[in-house]
């Protein structure tokens, strides 16, 4: 958090000495800032949870309407029915996650280090694709991995897919609609959110730091494992919060490239809420991933020893 | 220990080395070779070759032509990694991530050796900051990151070391105190030390052999002192303290050589010329400014004989402590500096008073008149 | 092996390429089929070439009343969550005051929830509320989740601003009013445009929060996922072309009229 706080301002005016009223004036200042963000915050963030909460252990129907009966057992039944689209979700999310980071890495680096004049140009491709609408996007990919295509038939020469099945990744020589093609399309849509904290951090290092383990015997790995990498741990720590928490609950990838065998727990959620209706359970499932992302990333910040990120 | 086993590695040779960035030439080629166990300085004012002369002797920075070489082996090829050679960097490029101890044994661990901790100590203790070892560089003064940036690169016992303007980001105080530590360290562990820096004071006060460079050439290799009593080009004479540079012709070139400048004579050992004289060529005199006598011009027939002597008019004078600091218009060479020892003050020496300076002839030394009369007079403070 | 050498080398150059590659080909693909006349419903398959879609760019129904709708939502959305968070972000720097954990984590906390989450919740409000679901409420959940975003971005540019300035300001008779606007403002005014074009990107991309709280409010996102079920006409990739055309274009522009700037103030 901040340390470079401006100390209170001091009276300055002798002439006002008498005045102690503005300083009780300027002490306020801040609240009158804060008030209506904070006030936005807490009626439209903080308090629905309060009322999806509620609404979470109420019973009732949609005809004669809903009402609080501490019904915990929705959630040991949303849990029973749904805990595989739960596993698969934190699943597909951790390993894009991975896939974000170990792709993501090398382009961040490209860019801090190895770009020089192309610097710019790199970091405005690596913008450009947020400036299509994600959902386009994400159609071209039906395109990409269509049956039949060069992707395809490029994995099928090699023999990729044959192991991919044989992992459960992809079923015979198809790749949409399988759980393949919605861990690509949600490292696709989450990999800018990993890369550019990363760039932020490594462009951060001094470039000196490589020179100084260089000269003190470190080959050129060593001084990524024991300089770079750890130097780079705030942007790995934050592109991977910022990549995991989206993707858990992100549906569209799953429901445009994959198959009802790859259901997430956001379409779940989705369809209980505007489709079926069915709003305790809805609720539920969304506090129980809440519940599971919020302990996840509280865990992995304390791990990482990076709190002051936050 | 087996330093002594260590550190006999040899010379630093450098052969026709240079340095070129597309049109941009950095370095010329140069030849140097420094001693081993010497305290080698490489001064300059910025961008005069002197950091990338280092870096290539680092292996930091990929020498265009030439050869570097250490005692009989060539290094030229060798990634810094592999080089026997260790760099205090400017601005020190201490690890951030890494606290005191770990910083100073990461060379030592990378070449895989295990029990580091007496070392670390030892080495810690040198460097008088055997309790800081837990802390994080950024919980350190200016000076204690300097003495962490010193031992991290001493602990290996690099056959050379190498410090880049390691006292530049210092204040002068401390400065003068890390000085004399650095030379107190390197008379301990008898390593080469090579040291860039643009501070001729640091250079004087530290170095055994001075390498004067400009443009990326050396301009002049020597002695503190042999170079402040014999520079060989205005920029080496003007650069190095403070030099009167007094332009004239000669007029004999028997026994002592004779110039006539501002109207009247100046002598010079011939051996104190380092340009080539001929009867009726241009020369340049150079007199230091504390070798000069100033007399009241009532009292200029008591000067003694042979000595050279100007006439001229005080213009400025600044009282600073052990000396007073005149400046004097005359004739002969624009406005010259003289430093007075406060002992027993004139009063009569004030702004406006008529005066003649006069010295010892034997103190003049000659520069080929071709030169610019101000080169280096004012890099130093273009280098901050 | 001379290339296999070159190829371990560069191995990072190459690496980072073939990501670029992967994050690119997708809008490749967009562009190319913009061109494409399909045989079907859906514009998967490349059949061929044709301008159609290019000349008549509105031909499908709602498609541009969406997108002028996006474009609305976002702009409102930008405007109030960019003078909320940067008020917000101020507060938070500059003053000492209570509960500061408290509201930094309030701020935090949208970042670190799914989407889908807050999309629930906002609708469970709006229903017990009895609020009428359209325009408004998707504006609203637009300013909510942009808020915290803004406040990072211009937090990020204040802090690390010398408050010595200001005070040399002051030293130079400017009043408090004055030093805000003619100091404080212009410099954090680079965080606070980057604040800006991170909402408005966020509002006009987002699907999941305006699907649950739109009604039967269709913006350009929802008008894209409900094509993709009843049949993806090629206009969609006719405007997806254009707004990726066009942002380049000036992002590209204003960084060459940056550094020609900058050369020129050079003497």
């Amino acid at each position: 958090m901040s340390l470079t706080e401006a100390p209170p301002a001091p009276p300055s005016q002798p002439e006002e000495l008498r005045l102690r009223k503005p300083s009780t004036r300027k002490r306020l200042v801040p609240y009158w800032l804060l008030l209506p963000g904070i006030l936005w915050l807490l009626v439209f963030f903080a308090l629905p949870l309060v009322y999806q909460a509620s609404t979470s252990v109420q019973t009732g129907s949609l005809e004669q309407g809903f009402e609080v009966t501490w019904h915990f057992q929705t959630y040991v039944d949303a849990l029973r029915e749904y805990y595989p689209q739960f596993i698969r979700s934190l699943l597909y999310a951790g390993t894009a996650t991975v896939l974000c980071l170990v792709l993501g890495y090398p382009l961040a680096y490209l860019i801090a280090f190895k770009a020089g004049r192309w610097r710019n140009l790199v970091l405005v491709l690596v913008i450009a694709p947020f400036f299509t609408s994600f959902l386009i996007r994400t159609l071209a990919w039906k395109t990409i991995l269509a049956d039949g295509g060069a992707v395809v038939d490029v994995l099928n020469t090699l023999h990729v897919l044959d192991v991919t099945s044989w992992l459960g990744w992809t079923e015979s020589n198809r790749v949409l609609a399988t759980p393949m093609a919605v861990v690509c399309g949600l490292t696709y849509n989450f990999l800018p959110f990993m890369i550019l904290p990363l760039y932020t951090s490594l462009e951060r290092i001094d470039g000196r730091l490589h020179e100084a383990a260089g000269d003190l015997y470190a080959t050129p790995a060593t001084t990524f494992r024991k300089v770079t990498f750890p130097l780079s741990m705030p942007g790995v720590v934050s592109g991977t919060l910022l990549t995991f928490i989206p993707a858990s609950g992100d549906y569209v990838n799953a429901e445009l490239l994959g198959s009802t065998d790859t259901k997430m727990v956001g379409s779940v959620i989705q369809s209980q809420f505007l489709r079926v209706l069915d709003y305790p359970t809805a609720a539920a499932l969304s506090f129980i991933l809440m519940a599971i992302v919020l302990l996840a990333v509280t865990f992995y910040i304390r791990r990482s020893g990076t709190e002051d990120l936050v | 220990m087996t330093q002594q086993q260590q550190t006999a590695g040899g010379d630093v040779r450098l052969a026709g080395i240079s340095k070129t960035y597309g049109s941009f030439t950095a370095v010329q080629p140069l030849d140097l070779t420094v001693p081993q166990g010497s305290f080698f300085a490489l001064l300059g004012a910025s961008g005069c070759g002197k950091t990338t002369t280092l870096r290539m002797i680092a292996g930091l920075e990929e020498a265009t032509t030439g050869t570097v070489s250490l005692g009989d082996e060539d290094i030229t090829d060798l990634p810094p990694y592999k080089r026997p050679v260790n760099t205090v960097f400017q601005s020190y490029a201490l690890f951030p991530h890494l606290d005191v101890a770990e910083n100073v044994a990461f060379g030592l661990r990378r070449r895989g050796i295990k029990s580091v901790k007496k070392q670390v100590a030892d080495m810690l203790e040198l460097v008088q900051l055997g309790d800081f070892a837990r802390r994080k560089p950024h919980q350190l003064s200016g000076g204690q990151q300097q003495r962490v940036a010193v031992a991290r690169a001493l602990i290996n016992h690099p056959q050379v070391l190498l410090l880049d303007e390691p006292l530049g980001a210092l204040d002068l105080k401390l400065r003068r105190q890390m000085q004399l530590e650095l030379k107190r360290i390197q008379t301990e562990v008898g390593i080469t030390f090579v040291h860039v820096t643009h501070d001729q004071e640091e250079a004087m006060t530290m170095a055994d052999t001075v390498a004067v460079m400009n443009g990326g050439r050396v301009e002049q290799l020597g002695a503190p002192a042999d170079l402040y009593e014999n520079p060989r080009t205005t920029f080496v004479a003007n650069f190095l303290g403070t030099s009167n540079l007094i332009e004239g012709e000669v007029v004999s070139t028997g026994g002592d050589l004779v110039v006539a400048a501002g109207g009247g004579k100046l002598t010079l050992p011939r051996e104190r010329c380092s340009a080539p004289t001929t009867s009726g060529g241009r020369l340049l005199l150079g007199i230091r400014p504390e070798k000069i006598s100033l007399a009241h011009v009532d009292d200029a027939d008591c000067i003694a004989a042979g000595r050279n002597r100007v006439t001229g008019r005080i213009t400025d004078s600044s009282f600073i402590g052990v000396s007073t600091q005149y400046v004097v218009e005359s004739p002969a060479g624009g406005a010259l500096q003289v430093y007075e020892q406060n002992i027993e003050r004139d009063t009569r020496l004030v702004p406006g008073a008529e005066v003649v300076l006069h010295w010892n002839a034997a103190h003049t030394f000659g520069l080929d008149a071709a030169q610019d009369i101000d080169a280096g007079a004012s890099s130093v403070e273009d280098a901050e | 092996m001379p290339v296999l050498r070159w190829i371990r080398r560069n191995l990072i150059v190459i690496a980072g390429l073939l990501t670029l590659a992967y994050m690119i080909l997708p809008n490749l693909v967009v562009m190319v089929f913009s061109f494409n006349k399909p045989n079907g419903r859906f514009n998967y398959a490349w059949q061929r070439f044709s301008l159609d879609a290019w000349k008549d760019p509105c031909g499908v129904a709602d498609l541009c009343g969406s997108l002028s709708l996006s474009l609305q939502i976002a702009f409102w959305a930008t405007l109030g969550a960019t003078a909320l968070g940067t008020m917000v972000a101020f507060a938070l720097v500059r003053y000492r005051f209570r509960a500061r954990g408290a509201i930094s984590s309030l701020i935090f906390l949208p970042m670190a929830m799914p989407e889908v989450v807050m999309a629930a919740s906002l609708l469970t409000l709006f229903l017990n509320m009895g609020a009428q679901l359209g325009f408004w409420t998707v504006l609203i959940a637009h300013i909510m989740f942009c808020l915290s975003f803004v406040v990072t971005a211009v937090k990020a540019r204040v802090m690390s601003m010398d408050p010595r300035l200001e005070e040399a300001a002051r030293d130079l008779y400017a009043g408090p009013v004055q030093t805000f606007v003619r100091v404080t403002l212009p410099i954090a005014a680079p965080g606070i445009a980057a604040g800006a074009l991170l909402a408005f990107a966020l509002s006009f991309d987002d699907f999941i929060i305006t699907n649950f709280n739109a009604g039967s409010t269709v913006t350009f996102p929802m008008f894209v996922w409900g094509s993709a079920q009843r049949g993806t006409p090629v206009q969609i990739n006719v405007i997806g072309t254009a707004m990726f055309v066009i942002a380049v274009t000036v992002v590209l522009a204003g960084q060459v009229i940056a550094s020609r700037r900058k050369n020129n103030a050079r003497p």
